[in-house]
């Protein structure tokens, strides 16, 4: 119901059951917030976005205040600045107070408050907290000094993540964010996707940076450096560099790449399109052989580690088929080393993510042979933008330049993995074409496009219904996965992504963004698909010649060797 | 009684509560309430308070003392009466006589008292008085129990069994007319009914807040929903309150009846007793008390053969301060960190589990069977125009009788501290009395004499609280005071809002620099300075932008003190002491070059090595390194050292 409000003097309309800041959001009136997300129950932590209510004792919280009919609000009255301005000073008389050597320095939200606020003197002043960093984990380091407690990390590893890694611990002015009994995230259940870091509102959760390592092996002339990036880096940073976001700029990533000292490019996407054939054959082997279904999908290593520790009764259900981070790893240090006539350890193999958990995948056990690692080093966009700034690469005035052979050409199929359900439509795409011979006649599968957080349809190929089910977000795959261990029989096929979205909202990306953003990398990738030619795994031309010169068939016993994998059980702190 | 099976046992006593005529009850009914019995009762006084007087050891002896003179007489453990600054308490009963009241039963003196009371010959200073067993013979020349002073302006609605009747016999409970209440809501009343009566009765939160219980139960009562929750809030944290563990120890069928009555009156079919576990006698008694309303058909399924079903449960919280704030409990009971949420919604609309839920203290919930039974009107006849009926207050601190009252609201502070309470300690004179805990404030000598009500109250900057009174007399410093809750408070902090969090700390650092020593010279002292002009602004904002009322009143015992006592404050700011000498890095002390011998045993004692002289000459304070503990003076021989 309409009901009539008024905010600093003017009448503005609401809704009944609305909260005063989404009608001031509405309204193009800022509250400053630290502890609030959107679509989650306001939590009410940092007390920042405090209104005055006329009439009202104390000041509320616009965030969880719901509108009442004729309300008279002060958004900017000085008891709000006043009160507003305090807070962020307390923050600030507990914060190291070190900007300058921060990684989030101009891309703080602390900082910009205080900015905002004209804080520009010490009033207020005390005893800071010390705390030790927790850099025990593959993928993040924790700075509990740098924490501001708004909780916002929590709130998303357990509520859109089910995963509980981190919680507050302690009481009063000695509560930190903690893990389990305080050992470190190694031991916890943290799946190391970073959705934490990109809803840190300051440097307190960042990843672990290996940007020295690549300067370190860019300087190792005896090596040979092959780098490879992920289908949806490319549409993910042309707005730091002050292009319209979701721009594909793969071309100029070929080019700034080859600058700054790698000898091959390859584009992960091949690896995608790779992982395609094996998975598409493995699901028809499953289906028609009447093995273990439902299939989940394997190529989200956050995914894995959750269903290692949270779901390890399906362990079984996860596809064999390695990431394609891995797959393109694994043949550059066989196929391509052969034909270029290098010994593996003469390559130093690194890989550009969306994601931190690809950091801890590399490193798994499984992930290589003979000594040597398929992937060497793995970093984020954020790591590959610093490195395109620390080696001076002007990405306004490069040519763009094509990726490498034989791993540069690929499918749309392949570029579209970077969204939630991309993985399930290539897929499909190509076991439609395995199991009957022919072509779907539309490619489009738009049951599984877009953002919800799960996506179900059937799809009926020969007379075999096969029932689909997309989810992202991993408290969505941990209800789904109960409707099956309920006895949910009618799904056979299920892509998980960790990242709400998929890899273009991963952990590894760009902080900061809007929703606006990423529905433009989204669409970017779709329009991609539109555009090309090639929209299928199989019939890109040098998948067709690496399985005739190499793999021979998917499922080969070589490709076993090579592009498949095992998952354990894993214990954790709980 | 004691023979017949527990069915029968069941039919007699629920008959009892029904008004139903049954002859082998009527016979009975004057040995279950004591007015006749065969041998002699002693009563032991069996409260945590009493416990930690030395009650069990005096059971022992007190066994062993029948067991010698082969007299056969039952004890009993019974809950705190209130006198807890003279327990242990053992009360004699013989047969056809007043149960006669001894105080400070330990061990050591058992015999002598129990000598006393079956020979009859007393001596006064054991004796504190003798209560009235139906028409028995007075003792003479000893006063009534409750026309002592301690208790004749009490009015004791909530308390009314506690230390009277054994808390873990439901029997005793419904001799002395317990479960009728409930009985009457559920025979004679709607839930509207209920909700009715005790808005009417003008019964008001005791947990702190004051907000009208009748209006809250109504509020959940309108809720569609098809499950709603009672919750019992028994986190009792204040320092210095112990009204809730004594009425649970001493009573604990009173709070389970008027759970069921609210559990009916909102439609819930589910309650929590939400009690910490610092209380374990509480909690076992509350155990009991509720596997014997069970097995009498008074919670569970269809109780009272009525349509009304209500299951109770009991939650133990874990010792967080902060989880006596609704929502914080509720978290808690959810299974999450005990951290609040904003309000609105509220509990009542949405709680524990998104369900409608009413949350209410222990006392509250203890008046609610009374006033069914007596009526609302009966109920607002006690107290004043806007707050009804009685409160609980826990006295401790410098007064000469610590314990547990109840007193009619209006009564005025002066009353309860030097009528009821026997007036301040070794004479010394009365400065402050703190009451509400770490969320209320200091009431000082002029506003002795306003009446115990919600809103007088918070007109003198304090508030009701959940009924701790801590007294306190010329020798508190208030800053010192006002820090040991600064610092109560922000340990206790849940650590969710910034200003609470944060702010709390830094309000303690002020109030410690204030208090500490005099360092760093002329920069250290301005920011002192800079730190008391923060002082009120912290305070101002701390109270406007808090989540939850933890934190909203957190500054309350600064505010209130600033206030009361601001030249205590100068003193300690300007001229860097402390007229009290409480805050010892404030204190001084010099050595009598007369009087020294320099035995070196002071220098050697310096925790700081501050004292320094040689052998057989007057040794010298170094004021820089001095601390201000005080060894030296204790350890003087010769009085050759004296604080300034």
């Amino acid at each position: 119901m309409s009901i009539q409000i008024e905010v600093n003097g003017k009448k503005i309309e609401a809704f009944e059951g609305e909260t005063i800041l989404t009608v001031l959001k509405r309204n193009a009136i800022r509250v400053p917030t630290l502890c609030h997300m959107n679509d989650f129950i306001p939590s009410g932590a940092c007390r920042l976005c405090v209104v005055e209510i006329v009439g009202s004792p104390k000041l509320v919280s616009s965030c969880s205040y719901p509108v009442a009919d004729g309300m008279k609000i002060l958004t900017n009255s000085p008891r709000v600045i006043e009160s507003r301005k305090t807070i962020i000073e307390l923050l600030l008389s507990n914060h190291p107070d070190d900007c300058l050597y921060c990684i989030r320095n101009n891309n703080c939200e602390l900082q910009s408050l205080a900015k905002e606020y004209h804080v520009i003197e010490r009033r207020i002043n005390g005893k800071k907290n010390s705390f030790k960093l927790d850099h025990a984990g593959t993928s993040i380091v924790r700075d509990p000094e740098k924490c501001i407690l708004c909780g916002r990390c929590v709130r998303i590893c357990e509520e859109t993540m089910g995963v509980s890694a981190i919680e507050y611990v302690n009481r009063g002015s000695k509560t930190v964010i903690g893990t389990t009994m305080q050992k470190g995230l190694n031991t916890s259940s943290c799946v190391n996707c970073g959705q934490c870091i990109m809803v840190c509102p300051t440097g307190a959760l960042t990843e672990k940076n290996q940007t020295h390592l690549v300067q370190d092996a860019l300087q190792q002339k005896n090596k040979t450096l092959v780098v490879q990036y992920a289908p949806s880096i490319s549409v993910s940073l042309a707005e730091e560099f002050g292009m319209p976001p979701g721009t594909d700029i793969n071309g100029l990533l070929n080019a700034a790449l080859r600058k700054m000292g790698f000898k091959y490019v390859f584009d992960t996407t091949f690896g995608a399109d790779l992982t395609i054939m094996e998975e598409a054959a493995e699901l028809i082997d499953r289906i028609t052989k009447g093995k273990i279904l439902p299939m989940f999908t394997s190529c989200c290593p956050a995914w894995v580690k959750y269903a290692e520790e949270f779901a390890p009764d399906f362990l079984d259900n996860l596809s064999t088929c390695k990431s394609p981070q891995q797959m393109t790893g694994a043949v550059i240090k066989s196929y391509f080393a052969e034909i270029s006539n290098l010994k593996p350890e003469e390559i130093i193999s690194v890989s550009i993510m969306p994601c931190t958990a690809k950091k801890f995948e590399m490193q798994r056990d499984t992930m290589g042979r003979n000594g040597y690692k398929d992937v060497d080093i793995a970093i984020t966009t954020r790591e590959l933008i610093e490195l395109i700034r620390l080696n001076g690469i002007d990405m306004k005035s490069i040519i763009p330049e094509i990726t490498d052979s034989p791993m540069g050409v690929r499918s749309s199929a392949g570029k579209i993995f970077g969204a939630t359900g991309g993985v399930m439509e290539a897929a499909l795409r190509t076991a439609y074409k395995s199991l009957t011979g022919d072509e779907l006649t539309n490619f489009k599968i738009n049951a599984v496009r877009g953002f919800q957080g799960r996506k179900e349809t059937k799809i009926k190929i020969n007379n075999l219904e096969i029932g689909i089910a997309v989810v992202s977000g991993l408290a969505n795959a941990a209800l789904l996965i109960d409707e099956i261990r309920n006895g949910r029989k009618d799904i056979h096929f299920i892509e998980v992504m960790t990242c709400p979205g998929g890899c273009i909202a991963g952990g590894g990306q760009r902080i900061g963004v809007d929703r606006s953003v990423i529905e433009a990398r989204m669409k970017s990738l779709y329009d991609i698909d539109d555009r090309e030619t090639i929209k299928v795994s199989h019939k890109n031309p040098e998948i067709i010649e690496l399985y005739d010169n190499y793999f021979e068939h998917p499922l080969s016993h070589k490709s076993h060797e090579l592009l498949h994998t095992c998952y354990i059980k894993r214990d954790v702190l709980l | 009684m004691d023979t017949l099976n527990a069915d029968k046992r069941k039919k007699i006593f629920v008959d009892l509560i029904k008004g139903n005529k049954n002859v082998e009850i009527e016979n009975q009914l004057e040995y279950i309430k004591r007015e006749k019995i065969n041998k002699p009762i002693i009563y032991v006084g069996a409260g945590t308070c009493g416990l930690g007087a030395g009650a069990a050891e005096t059971i022992i002896a007190i066994k062993d003392y029948l067991k010698n003179k082969k007299i056969d007489a039952d004890v009993m453990e019974v809950g705190c009466i209130g006198l807890c600054a003279v327990e242990p308490i053992v009360d004699v009963q013989l047969p056809g006589k007043n149960r006669i009241s001894f105080q400070k039963v330990s061990c050591k003196n058992v015999n002598n008292i129990l000598d006393q009371a079956f020979s009859s010959k007393f001596s006064k200073e054991d004796v504190l008085g003798q209560i009235q067993i139906g028409k028995a013979d007075k003792y003479a020349a000893i006063p009534d129990f409750f026309k002592l002073p301690f208790f004749e302006k009490q009015k004791r609605i909530v308390l009314k069994n506690c230390g009277l009747i054994n808390p873990e016999s439901i029997d005793e409970y419904i001799a002395f007319g317990g479960y009728v209440g409930l009985y009457n809501t559920l025979t004679k009343h709607s839930s509207a009914d209920i909700c009715d009566i005790i808005e009417k009765s003008g019964l008001r939160g005791r947990g702190g807040g004051g907000f009208p219980t009748g209006k809250k139960w109504k509020i959940a009562l309108q809720q569609q929903n098809n499950q709603k929750y009672l919750i019992c809030n028994a986190d009792e944290g204040d320092p210095g309150a112990f009204m809730d563990r004594a009425a649970i120890e001493g009573d604990p069928h009173r709070l389970i009846e008027g759970m069921a009555i609210a559990a009916y009156a909102i439609g819930a079919s589910v309650g929590y007793i939400y009690i910490r576990a610092e209380y374990p006698l509480a909690i076992a008694r509350l155990k009991v008390a509720m596997e014997q309303a069970r097995k009498y058909g008074l919670l569970g399924k269809n109780i009272l053969d009525s349509k009304f079903s209500f299951e109770l449960k009991i939650k133990m919280g874990a010792g967080a301060f902060v989880c006596g704030e609704e929502t914080a409990l509720i978290n808690s009971i959810e299974g999450y960190r005990g951290m609040p949420r904003p309000r609105p919604p509220f509990p009542a609309v949405s709680g524990l589990f998104e369900k409608p839920t009413v949350i209410n203290n222990v006392e509250t919930f203890a008046n609610v069977a009374e006033i069914i039974c007596n009526g609302a009107d009966w109920f607002s006849s006690v107290g004043t125009a806007t707050s009804k009926g009685t409160k609980v207050f826990a006295l401790s601190g410098k007064i000469k009788l610590t314990g547990l009252i109840e007193i009619p609201m209006g009564t005025t502070i002066r009353s309860i501290i030097f009528d009821i309470a026997g007036g301040i300690k070794n004479n010394k004179k009365f400065k402050a009395v703190q009451i509400g805990g770490p969320s209320g404030g200091c009431i000082t000598e002029q506003n002795l004499d306003i009446p115990i009500e919600y809103e007088s109250l918070i007109k003198v900057g304090a508030m009701m609280g959940s009924g701790g009174l801590v007294v306190m007399d010329e020798d508190n410093c208030m800053v010192d005071v006002a820090k040991f809750f600064m610092d109560f408070i922000q340990r206790e902090s849940c650590g969710k809002c910034i200003p609470c969090r944060e702010g709390t700390r830094r309000m303690l650092e002020i109030l410690e620099s204030i208090t500490s020593k005099p360092i760093g010279g002329e920069k250290a002292a301005l920011e002192r300075m800079k730190g008391i002009m923060q002082l009120e602004k912290l305070a101002t904002v701390i109270k406007d932008t808090s989540l939850c009322a933890l934190g909203q009143s957190a500054p309350n015992p600064i505010l209130s003190t600033l206030k009361w006592f601001r030249e205590e404050y100068e003193e300690h700011i300007f001229e860097r002491k402390c007229a009290t000498h409480t805050c010892t890095e404030l204190r001084k002390f010099r050595i009598l070059t007369d009087a020294c011998t320099g035995c070196t045993l002071c220098s050697k004692k310096c925790p700081t090595n501050a004292i320094i002289g040689t052998k057989k000459s007057p040794h010298f304070i170094i004021d820089e390194k001095c601390i201000g503990c005080g060894t030296c003076k204790e350890t003087c021989n010769f009085s050759a050292i004296e604080m300034i």
